[in-house]
C-alpha cells in the first residue's frame, strides 16, 4: 500500500472496563447518546438495582427479631457471607456470562469520595445516562418469594424498607423508591402499606413476581384496597427461579432466564384479569416490571381468543383481556429489538405512547441505556418523551422539572478517561 | 481509503505486538488494535448493538459446542484453543477478533479501521 504523508494527531490511550470501572467511564457513550439525542427530555427510569448485597450487613442489623438478627450476623460473618439469610444461589448465579459482562454485580470505586457507595454509584449511573430520576429495586431479594421461610421474608422486607426510607433515599432527591411487600405473608404487607403509605420517597409498592401465589386469593384483597387508597401503583417485578420445575428442565441460563421473567408476569396478569380484578379494584395501577415486550401481544391475543369461548370461567369480566390490558402499565426493558416490524406492532397493542415506562435495569447484564427508545425510527418524538420520563411521571405524580446536569457537563467532569 | 482519510502512526510495532490489544482516542476518533496469532486488525470502537465501547471489553476463547462426530451426542461447551473473541462490555456481543463478526450472527459486524505495519510502525488509516 502506498503511504499518505503521516500526519500527527493527538493520541490518548483508553482503559479497558471491568467490574472495578468507574460508573461515568462504563457508561460515557450513553452520555454521548444523550448530548445527541435527549438531553432536554425528561427521564425516569423505573427499574434500577442495589447491589443490596454489599450493603448486607447494614440491611442486616435493622432486622427487628432478635433471633433472626443475630443468625443473619452470624451467617454474615460465616459461610452465608453477603447473602445470609437469602436463598438466591451463588453457583447458579451465571448472569456475568463467566465475567464477560463486567457491570454485573460490580463494585464502584469510591475511594476519597464522601457519602454512601449505593449513592455515589447511584448518582454517577443517573447522570451518566442523563436520568431525572431513579427508582431502585432490590437484587438479591429479588427471589425471597420462593424463600421456605416466611419469617424470613417479612424479616428481610421490614430492614430493607427501614434501610431505603430512613438511610438511602433521603441522600438524594433523584432516588425513589417502591416499598418492597413480603407477599407470602399478607397482614405484614398491609402493615408496612399502614407505615409508609405516606412516605416522600416511597412512590409505590412492589411485590417480586417470582413466588407460586394466587394473586387472586381473598387473602390479599385488604392490601389492595389499601394501597387503591393511596393512589400509589402496585408493581410486580419479574424475576428468574431455576429451582421451578418447569424450568429445571432448561440446562442454560439464558433459556431459562429468557422463559421465567416473563412466565411469571404472565400468570399473574392472567389472574388478575380472569378473577376480574380490575372490575373489582379499579382505581388500583398495576404496573408490570422487567418482563421486556413481546410477551404482551401473546397473551392478549391468547386470552382474548380463549375468553370468548369460555365466558363463564370469567363472568366478571365486562371488556376482553386485551383491553384490560391496555389500560396497565408496562417497563420497557430488556426492550427485544431484534425485529422493528414486530415491535412496532406490539408497541401500537398496547399502546405503548401512554402506558410504556422507561427502565435501564441498570447494572445488571441486559440493562437498557434510553438510546433504545430514542432510536426506535417509528416513534414520535413526543411518543419518546412520553416513554422515557412524562408517563412515569404521570402514574407516579412526579414533578417535570429537570433534575439532571447536561450531558456536557458530565462529560466534562471525566476529561479524557473514556 | 477517502481523499480526506489520513494515516496516522499510532506506535512501533515490536512494542506494541507484546501487548494483544491497545485501545485509543485519535482526535475523537476510538479505535481499538489487536495483535493476535501474528495478525494485527483493527476495529471502530462502536458496538453495532447499541453503540458501547466494545474494544475496551474482555478478550475471551470462542466458546464451543463439543458434538462427537460419531454419535452426535454433547461434549458440552468447550473453548477453542486459537480463535479469540472481542465481548463488548455493555451485553456481552461477541466478535471474532480476525474477523469482526459476531459469533452468531454475522450480520453483525465490527466497522473495520484499516491498519498495516510501515517502516516498524503501526499505521492507521482513519
Amino acid at each position: 500500500m502506498t503511504s499518505n504523508k503521516l500526519e500527527a494527531a493527538r493520541i490518548r490511550e483508553l482503559e479497558a472496563i471491568h467490574g472495578q470501572s468507574d460508573t461515568r467511564d462504563v457508561l460515557a457513550r450513553a452520555t454521548s447518546q444523550a448530548q445527541a439525542a435527549y438531553d432536554d427530555y425528561f427521564v425516569v427510569d423505573i427499574d434500577a438495582h442495589v447491589s443490596e448485597d454489599h450493603f448486607w450487613g447494614e440491611v442486616i442489623e435493622l432486622i427487628d427479631n432478635d433471633y433472626l438478627r443475630d443468625l443473619g450476623m452470624t451467617q454474615l460473618k460465616g459461610f452465608g457471607g453477603n447473602n445470609a439469610l437469602l436463598n438466591i444461589a451463588p453457583g447458579l448465579s451465571h448472569q456475568s456470562v463467566g465475567g464477560r459482562i463486567g457491570h454485573q454485580g460490580r463494585r464502584e470505586p469510591v475511594e476519597g469520595v464522601e457519602g454512601h457507595p449505593f449513592v455515589i454509584a447511584a448518582q454517577r449511573g443517573m447522570d451518566a445516562m442523563g436520568l431525572d430520576y431513579q427508582i431502585v429495586f432490590p437484587s438479591a431479594m429479588l427471589l425471597l418469594g420462593m424463600h421456605p421461610q416466611d419469617e424470613v421474608e417479612v424479616a428481610l422486607a421490614g430492614a430493607f424498607n427501614r434501610w431505603m426510607v430512613e438511610r438511602i433515599l433521603p441522600m438524594d432527591r433523584r432516588l425513589k423508591g417502591l416499598l418492597y411487600l413480603p407477599y407470602n405473608t399478607p397482614e405484614a404487607c398491609e402493615a408496612l402499606v399502614e407505615k409508609y403509605a405516606g412516605a416522600d420517597d416511597i412512590i409505590g409498592f412492589t411485590v417480586c413476581s417470582t413466588r407460586n401465589n394466587a394473586i387472586h386469593s381473598d387473602v390479599y384483597m385488604r392490601l389492595y384496597a389499601m394501597i387503591e387508597e393511596t393512589g400509589k401503583p402496585l408493581a410486580f417485578h419479574s424475576g428468574y427461579h431455576w429451582g421451578d420445575p418447569s424450568f429445571a428442565q432448561l440446562n442454560r441460563f439464558l433459556s431459562m432466564h429468557a422463559l421465567s421473567f416473563t412466565h411469571y408476569n404472565q400468570i399473574h396478569v392472567t389472574n388478575w384479569l380472569i378473577n376480574a380484578m380490575p372490575e373489582r379494584f379499579p382505581k388500583l395501577k398495576m404496573l408490570w416490571v422487567e418482563s421486556g415486550l413481546a410477551w404482551i401481544p401473546f397473551l392478549m391475543q391468547r386470552l382474548d381468543h380463549e375468553v370468548l369461548m369460555r365466558p363463564s370461567e370469567a363472568p366478571g369480566m365486562k371488556r376482553l383481556p386485551s383491553e384490560y390490558m391496555q389500560e396497565m402499565w408496562y417497563t420497557s426493558q430488556p426492550l427485544e429489538r431484534t425485529n422493528m416490524e414486530l415491535l412496532e406492532a406490539t408497541m401500537k397493542v398496547m399502546k405503548a405512547e401512554t402506558q410504556l415506562l422507561y427502565s435501564s435495569d441498570w447494572p445488571h447484564w441486559d440493562w437498557d441505556p434510553p438510546s433504545t427508545i430514542t432510536s426506535l425510527p417509528f416513534l414520535s418524538d413526543q411518543a419518546k418523551r412520553n416513554i422515557l420520563g412524562l408517563n412515569a411521571a404521570r402514574l407516579f405524580n412526579l414533578d417535570t422539572t429537570p433534575l439532571k446536569p447536561k450531558a456536557d457537563q458530565v462529560l466534562a467532569g471525566r476529561p479524557g478517561r473514556s | 481509503m477517502s481523499a480526506d482519510s489520513r494515516d496516522i502512526a499510532i506506535g512501533a510495532y515490536d512494542e506494541l505486538k507484546e501487548r494483544e490489544r491497545i485501545v485509543l482516542d485519535i482526535d475523537g476518533v476510538s479505535i481499538g488494535v489487536y495483535f493476535i496469532a501474528g495478525e494485527i486488525r483493527a476495529w471502530h470502537n462502536v458496538c453495532p448493538h447499541l453503540g458501547g465501547p466494545v474494544c475496551q471489553g474482555k478478550i475471551v476463547p470462542r466458546t464451543l459446542q463439543g458434538v462427537d462426530e460419531a454419535t452426535r451426542k454433547s461434549r458440552g461447551l468447550q473453548l477453542s484453543q486459537d480463535e479469540k473473541m472481542l465481548v463488548c462490555p455493555w451485553h456481552g456481543f461477541e466478535f471474532d477478533i480476525l474477523n469482526g463478526r459476531h459469533a452468531i450472527d454475522d450480520r453483525h459486524r465490527l466497522k473495520a479501521v484499516p491498519v498495516r505495519v510501515e517502516a516498524g510502525q503501526v499505521v492507521v488509516t482513519l
